[in-house]
């Protein structure tokens, strides 16, 4: 469920008009662009982008960009662009850090696969290459094998499980994990090709067998090395994304030196889709509410912004 | 010596690509008891003299006669059908057929346009509740599902924007593999594989040109002797039309075998919405001579008449 909250009555002109006024002149009124922008949902957002060019002949996006700063400016950056627009560049952003990969399994797995497929053209759109293209160039060997396969693939939606398949893939799975050969095509095939409801009735199959979720059972040695990193997060998406969702919040924010990328991506991302139940998984979690912690740990227009999205109303 | 034209014209009826029906009708329709054990008689590689005084029908003889009399409805029906449909049907047919169809596959995923291999995928799902990439991973093994996974699930760029250098630098890397075919099958190469199964086509051919440069040689002489599957990859990607040419030269031949002549169906049902114009000039360049007189030489009935309103309909 969303959270953040859109007025009953919206004029997309005067929400164009408003922002307008906002960026004229000495320094922004970054209030008025909050009050405007985390209380409008996807659809209206490109219709304000509209109207403003419609109505000044210049790109919206381009002139907050121009005018904004720092954390809140990447924030509100991100939030305005449709959601498949914004995973590109999210996607783009993560190749140039190595250490980023996961926002990259995170869209892959996420995402519906219908969703993906938007993501794959905008990125084409925005950046000339295909996203596999461009994932295989930065990456090398078992790596790269697996997030080109996490962003190729086309998923199968339909809710049918083969209960014979899930368990003989389960099977596959455990002797990888026993011969410590995490990467071997089999792990690939399975986790890149099946369905989402597939590979969960595989995990639930290993966990019945096994006594424990795949996701710990990958967690023996060797210590961590980035592939077996990803293809654990690469579970964990498919299998239960709030959850994830909620670490990477937890870490971010308890982390010495607090992570705004992962907060706004977080935020930002899952603020029109479940961001309502990660809440609920944080506080359950945490003891703290989301929020409480969020405006702990920042401050000014970006805490406002994300303060905003998050549910809150002026 | 009416009798010789019949049985010679009967053999015809009979030989070859499709069944000629309306010889059949007429010569054999119209004969009397006569005329047919004549027939049977003089036609002894259709007819055994079977042990107790009658001529027999050679089993074998019914079976592949069957396939000639079917191929007429089976160009129908995938002539009928939604390109996308027909593509996902294609492939699955395939599948129950490897190795020896891996070409379909290849030659599917390569010679589309990104969107209609996106179309031949979702289809895939409605007709089969799997994806295309789940199929084509568990049916194909070795080294060759690395490569028929990815090319499945690539979704080219299809600007023209190419990288003159990153082109060369490709173009280096694939010849450096080519050379090494002897330690280790360029199939193998995970960088070989990276370039043809996410470059852009504009790209590849940039690669295809810079490569006999760096080598000397054109990339399909090069890899003639390395992969049969890499080589027809390469074409099917950077010289579509010769391709199918040679495909379908190889159709009509006497000595094709089953699943050679299907790919005059394929080829020419597939295509002739697309590119038989350009196949054909091509087909000429390369053999010397017009395919489509060709086609009426050697292909039969309903069929042949099918295919010749197929690839005359400018």
């Amino acid at each position: 469920m969303a959270t953040f909250v859109v007025p009953a009555n919206v004029s997309i002109v005067e929400d164009a008009e408003t922002l307008r006024k906002a960026c004229e002149g000495w320094g922004t009124n970054e209030k008025a662009v909050i009050s405007v922008l985390a209380h409008r949902n996807a659809t209206q957002r490109k219709q304000i982008r509209q109207a403003y060019w419609d109505l000044y002949q210049e790109d919206l996006v381009k002139r907050l960009e121009s005018e904004l700063k720092g954390d809140f400016e990447r924030a509100v950056y991100r939030w305005i662009l449709e959601p498949q627009d914004r995973d590109a560049v999210l996607a783009n952003v993560a190749l140039k850090k190595s250490s980023d990969y996961h926002v990259i399994v995170e869209i892959a797995c996420v995402r519906s696969a219908e969703e993906l497929l938007a993501v794959r053209r905008a990125y084409q759109a925005r950046y000339k290459h295909s996203l596999e293209e461009d994932v295989a160039a930065h990456t090398t060997g078992d790596v790269r094998k697996l997030l080109v396969g996490l962003v190729t693939t086309f998923r199968y939606e339909g809710a049918e499980i083969n209960t014979r398949l899930a368990k003989s893939e389960a099977n596959i799975l455990q002797d990888a994990i026993k011969d410590k050969k995490f990467s071997n095509d089999e792990v690939i095939r399975i986790l890149t090709t099946r369905s989402k409801t597939q590979l969960m009735a595989t995990f639930n199959g290993f966990k019945d067998d096994q006594g424990t979720s795949i996701t710990k059972a990958l967690l023996g040695e060797p210590a961590d090395n980035e592939f077996k990193r990803l293809l654990r997060i690469a579970i964990r998406c498919i299998n239960e994304p709030l959850k994830y969702y909620e670490k990477i919040l937890r870490n971010a924010i308890r982390k010495f030196g607090t992570d705004e990328d992962a907060i706004t991506r977080v935020i930002v991302t899952r603020a029109e889709k479940d961001l309502l139940d990660i809440k609920e998984l944080y506080y359950k979690r945490n003891s703290v509410p989301l929020d409480q912690a969020v405006a702990k740990e920042t401050s000014g227009d970006y805490k406002a912004f994300l303060l905003a999205l998050l549910g809150k109303q002026d | 010596m009416a009798h010789l034209q019949e049985l010679e014209a009967l053999t015809k009826a009979l030989s070859g690509l499709g069944i000629d029906e309306q010889s059949l009708i007429s010569i054999l329709g119209k004969s009397d008891p006569a005329r047919r054990t004549t027939f049977r008689q003089r036609s002894t590689h259709f007819f055994i003299e079977d042990e107790r005084s009658f001529e027999r029908w050679d089993d074998h003889r019914i079976n592949l006669l069957r396939l000639e009399f079917v191929r007429f409805e089976n160009a129908l029906v995938l002539w009928a059908m939604h390109p996308w449909e027909r593509d996902a049907r294609l492939v699955h047919e395939a599948l129950t057929l490897v190795p020896q169809s891996y070409r379909v596959i290849l030659e599917i995923a390569c010679t589309r346009s990104s969107e209609e291999l996106l179309g031949a995928r979702r289809a895939y799902h409605s007709l089969y509740d799997h994806s295309i990439e789940e199929d084509v991973a568990i049916h194909v093994t070795g080294s060759e599902r690395k490569l028929l996974v990815a090319l499945v699930s690539a979704y080219r760029y299809e600007g023209p924007k190419v990288s003159e250098d990153a082109a060369k630098s490709e173009a280096k890397l694939i010849a450096k593999a080519i050379k090494n075919g002897d330690k280790k099958n360029p199939i193998d190469d995970d960088e070989v594989i990276r370039i043809l199964t996410t470059r852009s086509k504009p790209h590849l051919k940039a690669i295809y040109k810079h490569y006999k440069e760096v080598s000397g040689k054109n990339i399909n002489e090069d890899i003639e002797a390395a992969d049969f599957i890499l080589k027809e990859t390469v074409e099917c990607l950077c010289n579509p039309h010769a391709y199918f040419s040679k495909v379908v030269d190889e159709a009509i031949r006497n000595d094709a075998d089953h699943n050679t002549k299907k790919a005059l169906t394929r080829v020419i049902v597939t295509r002739a919405d697309v590119d038989l114009k350009g196949i054909k000039e091509e087909y000429n360049s390369l053999y010397g001579v017009p395919l489509t007189p060709k086609i009426d030489d050697n292909v039969n009935g309903n069929y042949k008449d099918l295919l010749l309103a197929l690839m005359t309909r400018d």
